[in-house]
C-alpha cells in the first residue's frame, strides 16, 4: 500500500492508502474532514471541490495517491484565527446558502475563480461556477456572494 | 424599546456552522464500529427472483454477513401507503426487499454488510443472482390496454377517482369555445444535493436511527408499525439535512432496512447512496398525461373544465404516491370562476421507480394543465392573454370565495399582483419588440409567458385530511422553555432542511416574548427531544408551526404574567407586557420576563397553584388551508434557426401573505422558480422500453447550472392570510408551481405565428426545433 504524505489544512499526515482510494474519503473518513461533502458519483456537482496546491479540484475525482506531497485546503481551513474568510461571510450576508451541502465546493470554487478574476462580472460567475450544482437557491444570492466576496477580498489585498 | 423581529432580513443563525464544514449530515457521523452496507439492485425492470446467493461474499475479507430479501422475509414488512384515496384503491405488498419480484431497475434483492465501503462494494460482485425476465410496463396507456403484461396480479389500475361539480354537459353544450388539449408532465428526479444516508445503532433493546429525511416524526411511527419494533424503543434523529424538496418525505426501503441489519447484527450499520443509486432509487415526480377540455364564452368567460389525468405511480405506492395527483384534484380551476367543473384521475402502475412528493406535489401540474390552457384559449379568441385571465379570476372584494372545486379561498388579490408584475415587467413594451421582431421575421423571436397561479399551503386541517382519508393529522406543535438564565429554547416538531427555521423561529419567539433574538436557541430534528411533531412538507412549517411557536409563547407570557403580578403584588390585569416587561399601569414598578424565568427556577416565592416552570407548548390545526398566490412573467427568445430557447427576464410578484424574513422568502422563491424552470427546459428521467433508466447519474439527468439560468426579479403584494393569526400563506413551493407554465407559455408564445401551438417539456434545443420543423415541412 502507497505511502503518501499530505497536508490538509496546515496539518501534515503521513498515510497508508490504497491504490483506488478517493482523496474525498481519504478526507472525510480517515483524517474526519466531513466539510468537504459528496454530492455525486461523476464529478457533475462540485460539492466535494478543494483546493489542491491552491488550484480547485473535485475531490472525488482525485486520489488519494495523486495527493502526495501536495498541500489541501478544505472549507473548514479557509477561516484564519476563529473568523471566516470574506467569501464565507460574503456568502451570509447574501443569504446564499439554504440546505447548505453544496456551501463548500461553492466557496472554495468561488475563491478559485477570483485568481483568474479578481472582480468577475455576473457573466463571468456563472460560467466560472458552472461545474457547482446548488438545488436550493436558483444560484442569484450566490452570484451576488460572490461579487461582494470579490470587492472584500479586493480590499484586503490593496495595498494601502 | 426593543424592534419587531418579524419583517426583518435577519441573517441566519443556520450559516455559520454550514459555511465553515462543522456540519452534521447522516454520512458525517459515526459510531464505535459502526458497519457499512451496501445493496445490489436488480438490473431487470420486471422478472421474477429464481436464486439469490449470497455465500461467496460472506466469505471475503471485511464482509461481515450478507442477506438476500428471503433472509428477511419473515421480519421486513411492507413498506406503507399512508392515503388510499378511493375505495377502488389496490395497495400491492412493498417488501423493502425483493423476494420473489423485481418490478422496477433498482429494486433492492440483496445487501453486504462490511467494514468499510470499499469492501463492501467489492462484495456485491459477488453475489449471485438468477432473474427469469417479465415483461417491462413502461407506458401508462398501454399499460391499462386489456392485453398488456400485469405489473401487479390485481392488474394495473391503482385507483380511479372523481370529482364533479356543477352540470358539465351545460357548460359544453352549444358552447362558442372548446379547447381541448393533452399535456404531458414529465417524470422528474428531485435531486436534493445531499444524498440519502441512514444510520442506525442498537443497544440491545432501544434504536436509534439517523435519517437524511424531512420527516422524522412520522417516519418513527411507520418504522414502528412496519417492523413491530415498539415505537417508544425508536428514537428518529434527522440531524443536518442537505434539501428535500419532497424526495426526503418518505418511508424508504433503505430506512427499515438498516434498522433490521442493527438488530440483526447488534451493531452499528451505515448506508449512503451514491448519486447513481439514488437516481434509480429516490422516488420520482410528476409523470401524468393530461387530458383537458374548457367550454367558454365568445368573450372568453369560462363555461366548464373538464380534466382527465392518467398518473403513473411506477411499481409500487409508496407513502403518499397516489395523494399527490389528487393534491391537484381541486386546483386545476385555479382562480378563475367557472359554471362546471369535473376531475378523473386513474393511477396506473409500471415497471418504474414509484413517484412521490416533489416540490409542489400535485400543484405544478394543475396549475401547468390550467395555464397552458387559458393561453390557448387567449389565443382561440385573439386576446391578452392577462384579459382572458382578467375576465375570469376572482375579484379581490370577492374573497372569501367558494370555489366551483368546493376549496374557500380566503384572501388574495390578483388584479394587485398583475398590476404590479406587467409594471416590473414593461409587459407592453416587450410586446412592442415582439410584433417589431414577428414584422421583421427575425429568426429570434421573442416570447411571452403568463402565469397567474395559486395553491393550496399549509398542509393541512386534520378534519380535511380525515375527509381525504390521509392516515394522519396536519397540526404541528411547538414547546418554549424559559431558562433559568433567561435566555429561551423552542422546540419544535418542523424538521428543517434548508428553510431556515432556526432563524425565523427565533425572531417570532423574540417579538412574543420580548427577548433578544441572540437569546433563542431552536431545536428540531430529534425525535427524544422535539417530541411531537408532523415535519416539513406541503409549505405548512410556518403556516402550521410558526404559529404553534406563537401560541406556545402566548401561554408561557400569561404564566409569566401571573407570577409577575404575585412579585408586584396586583393583579394580573393591571399589568401591561412591553419590550419584554410587565409593568404595574400608572407605576415604574416591572419585571423582566428574565426575572420572573429566575423567579420561577428558584421557585422561593411561587403563588399557590403555579408550578416552578416557565414553559409550554401548544399545537395548532388551521381551520382551512392557506391560499399563496401570484403572478409571474417570463420573455423568452426564442433561436427559431437552432431551437435554443433563452430566458432574457423573469418577473414575479407573489402574495404569500404576511412575511417573517424577507430574505428567506427571497431565496425560497429564487429557488423554486430554477426547479420550475428545469422542469420547462432541463430536466427528464427517461426510462427506455425495456424499464432501463437512462438518466442514472448528473450527467444524464441535467440540473441546471449558474451559467443556464438568469437572474430573477421579485417582487411581493401582501393580502394576509385569514387562517392562522401569523397570516403567513407559506412559500417553499410557490416559486415551482409559477415558473413552469410561465416559461412554457413564452416559448409557445414566441412560436404561435410559425404555427406551433405547444412544445412537450423539456423544451431542449432539439424539441424546439424538431417542433420548427414539422410545420416547416
Amino acid at each position: 500500500m502507497p505511502r503518501i504524505t499530505v497536508t490538509v489544512d496546515g496539518v501534515t499526515y503521513e498515510e497508508d492508502v490504497e491504490p483506488r482510494l478517493l482523496l474525498v474519503h481519504l478526507l472525510r473518513e480517515r483524517l474526519g474532514k466531513t466539510g468537504t461533502p459528496v454530492g455525486c458519483d461523476t464529478s457533475n456537482c462540485g460539492a466535494c471541490t478543494v483546493l489542491l496546491d491552491g488550484k480547485s479540484v473535485k475531490s472525488c475525482s482525485v486520489l488519494a495517491a495523486q495527493a502526495d506531497g501536495c498541500d489541501v485546503v478544505t472549507i473548514e481551513g479557509l477561516g484564519a484565527n476563529g473568523s471566516m474568510h470574506p467569501m464565507q461571510r460574503a456568502f451570509h450576508e447574501e443569504h446564499a446558502l439554504q440546505c447548505g451541502y453544496c456551501t463548500p465546493g461553492m466557496v472554495m470554487a468561488a475563491i478559485d475563480l477570483l485568481r483568474d478574476d479578481p472582480d468577475p462580472s455576473e457573466e463571468t460567475i456563472r460560467q466560472g461556477l458552472e461545474g457547482n450544482l446548488c438545488r436550493c437557491t436558483g444560484y442569484c444570492n450566490i452570484v451576488r456572494a460572490v461579487r461582494r466576496g470579490a470587492q472584500e477580498m479586493g480590499q484586503a489585498v490593496s495595498p494601502s | 424599546m426593543t424592534t419587531q423581529e418579524v419583517g426583518r432580513p435577519r441573517r441566519r443563525k443556520e450559516d455559520a456552522r454550514l459555511l465553515t464544514g462543522r456540519t452534521q449530515w447522516t454520512d458525517n457521523l459515526t459510531r464505535p464500529g459502526v458497519l457499512h452496507v451496501m445493496f445490489l439492485r436488480s438490473p431487470m425492470a420486471h422478472a421474477r427472483i429464481e436464486r439469490v446467493d449470497v455465500s461467496a461474499a460472506r466469505g471475503l475479507p471485511g464482509v461481515v454477513a450478507a442477506f438476500s430479501g428471503r433472509d428477511f422475509a419473515g421480519e421486513q414488512g411492507s413498506l406503507p401507503c399512508a392515503w388510499p384515496v378511493s375505495e377502488d384503491i389496490v395497495i400491492p405488498d412493498h417488501p423493502p426487499m425483493a423476494v420473489d419480484e423485481v418490478r422496477y431497475v433498482g429494486e433492492a434483492v440483496a445487501c453486504v454488510i462490511a467494514t468499510d465501503r470499499y469492501r463492501a462494494a467489492d462484495a456485491l460482485d459477488a453475489i449471485e443472482v438468477d432473474y427469469e425476465p417479465l415483461p417491462a410496463v413502461v407506458d401508462m396507456n398501454e399499460a391499462l390496454s386489456p392485453g398488456s403484461p400485469k405489473v401487479h396480479e390485481a392488474g394495473n389500475k391503482a385507483f380511479s377517482a372523481t370529482i364533479t361539480s356543477g352540470d358539465l354537459d351545460a357548460a359544453f353544450r352549444d358552447a362558442p369555445v372548446v379547447i381541448d388539449r393533452t399535456y404531458v408532465q414529465q417524470r422528474l428526479i428531485p435531486t436534493a444535493m445531499e444524498p440519502r444516508a441512514v444510520m442506525a445503532d442498537t443497544d440491545g433493546e432501544s434504536f436509534t436511527v439517523w435519517s437524511s429525511t424531512q420527516i422524522p416524526h412520522v417516519l418513527r411511527v411507520m418504522l414502528a408499525v412496519v417492523t413491530g419494533i415498539p415505537e417508544h424503543r425508536i428514537r428518529v434523529i434527522a440531524p443536518d439535512v442537505g434539501g428535500g424538496f419532497g424526495s426526503k418525505l418518505q418511508v424508504t426501503a433503505e430506512e427499515v432496512l438498516c434498522l433490521l441489519l442493527a438488530r440483526r447484527l447488534g451493531r452499528p450499520v451505515k448506508w449512503t447512496e451514491s448519486r447513481s443509486e439514488g437516481n434509480l432509487t429516490v422516488h420520482h415526480g410528476r409523470d401524468q398525461i393530461q387530458h383537458i377540455r374548457l367550454a367558454a364564452d365568445a368573450d372568453g368567460r369560462i363555461r366548464g373544465l373538464q380534466v382527465s389525468l392518467l398518473a403513473d405511480m411506477g411499481a409500487y405506492l409508496m407513502l403518499v404516491t397516489p395523494g399527490i395527483p389528487m393534491l391537484g384534484a381541486s386546483l386545476f380551476n385555479s382562480i378563475y370562476k367557472m359554471d362546471a367543473y369535473e376531475f378523473n384521475c386513474t393511477g396506473v402502475f409500471t415497471t418504474k421507480m414509484p413517484t412521490d412528493a416533489y416540490r409542489g406535489a400535485g400543484r405544478p401540474e394543475a396549475t401547468f394543465g390550467i395555464e397552458r390552457t387559458m393561453d390557448e384559449l387567449a389565443a382561440e379568441l385573439d386576446l391578452d392573454p392577462i384579459e382572458v385571465r382578467r375576465r375570469n379570476w376572482i375579484r379581490h372584494e370577492e374573497f372569501p370565495y367558494t370555489t366551483i372545486a368546493g376549496l374557500t379561498y380566503d384572501s388574495g388579490n390578483y388584479e394587485a399582483a398583475t398590476d404590479k408584475a406587467l409594471s416590473l415587467f414593461g409587459y407592453d413594451k416587450l410586446r412592442a419588440e415582439q410584433a417589431d421582431r414577428r414584422d421583421r421575421r427575425d429568426p429570434v423571436q421573442l416570447g411571452i409567458g403568463v402565469s397567474t397561479y395559486t395553491e393550496m399551503c399549509g398542509l393541512a386541517p386534520s378534519r380535511m385530511l380525515g375527509e381525504a382519508n390521509y392516515g394522519a393529522g396536519g397540526w404541528e406543535h411547538a414547546s418554549v422553555r424559559m431558562l433559568p438564565t433567561g435566555k429561551v429554547e423552542v422546540i419544535t416538531g418542523t424538521s428543517p432542511h434548508g428553510q431556515g427555521h432556526v432563524t425565523s423561529w427565533s425572531q417570532i419567539a423574540a417579538d412574543a416574548l420580548g427577548v433578544p433574538f441572540e437569546d433563542i436557541t431552536v431545536l428540531h430534528g430529534d425525535t427524544a427531544v422535539a417530541h411531537k411533531g408532523m415535519d416539513t412538507y406541503g409549505s405548512r412549517s410556518l403556516v402550521i408551526g410558526g404559529v404553534a411557536v406563537v401560541k406556545a409563547c402566548d401561554k408561557v407570557r400569561e404564566k409569566a404574567r401571573k407570577l409577575a403580578a404575585h412579585v408586584l403584588e396586583c393583579s394580573p390585569d393591571d399589568l401591561d407586557f412591553e419590550a419584554g416587561a410587565f409593568k404595574v399601569r400608572g407605576t415604574d414598578q416591572s419585571r423582566t420576563i428574565q426575572e420572573l424565568a429566575y423567579a420561577a427556577f428558584t421557585a422561593h416565592d411561587l403563588p399557590d397553584g403555579v408550578e416552578a416552570r416557565l414553559d409550554s407548548d401548544a399545537t395548532f390545526d388551521p381551520d382551512n388551508y392557506s391560499f399563496p398566490h401570484g403572478t409571474h412573467l417570463c420573455a423568452v427568445e426564442v433561436d427559431t434557426e437552432t431551437g435554443m430557447v433563452k430566458i432574457r427576464s423573469y418577473v414575479a410578484v407573489d402574495d404569500v401573505g404576511t412575511v417573517i424574513n424577507p430574505l428567506i422568502v427571497e431565496g425560497q422563491v429564487h429557488g423554486g422558480i430554477a426547479q420550475g424552470i428545469a422542469q420547462a427546459l432541463f430536466e427528464e428521467a427517461v426510462y427506455d422500453a425495456d424499464g432501463n433508466l437512462l438518466t442514472t447519474t448528473m450527467a444524464d439527468y441535467l440540473l441546471p447550472s449558474a451559467a443556464d439560468l438568469p437572474s430573477f426579479t421579485l417582487d411581493r403584494t401582501e393580502t394576509p392570510a385569514t387562517s392562522n393569526p401569523l397570516g403567513a400563506k407559506g412559500v417553499g413551493e410557490a416559486g415551482t408551481i409559477a415558473s413552469t407554465p410561465a416559461v412554457v407559455n413564452a416559448i409557445v408564445d414566441a412560436l404561435r405565428p410559425h404555427g406551433i401551438d405547444d412544445v412537450r417539456m423539456p423544451c431542449t434545443p432539439e424539441r424546439v426545433w424538431r417542433a420548427l420543423e414539422g410545420v416547416r415541412r
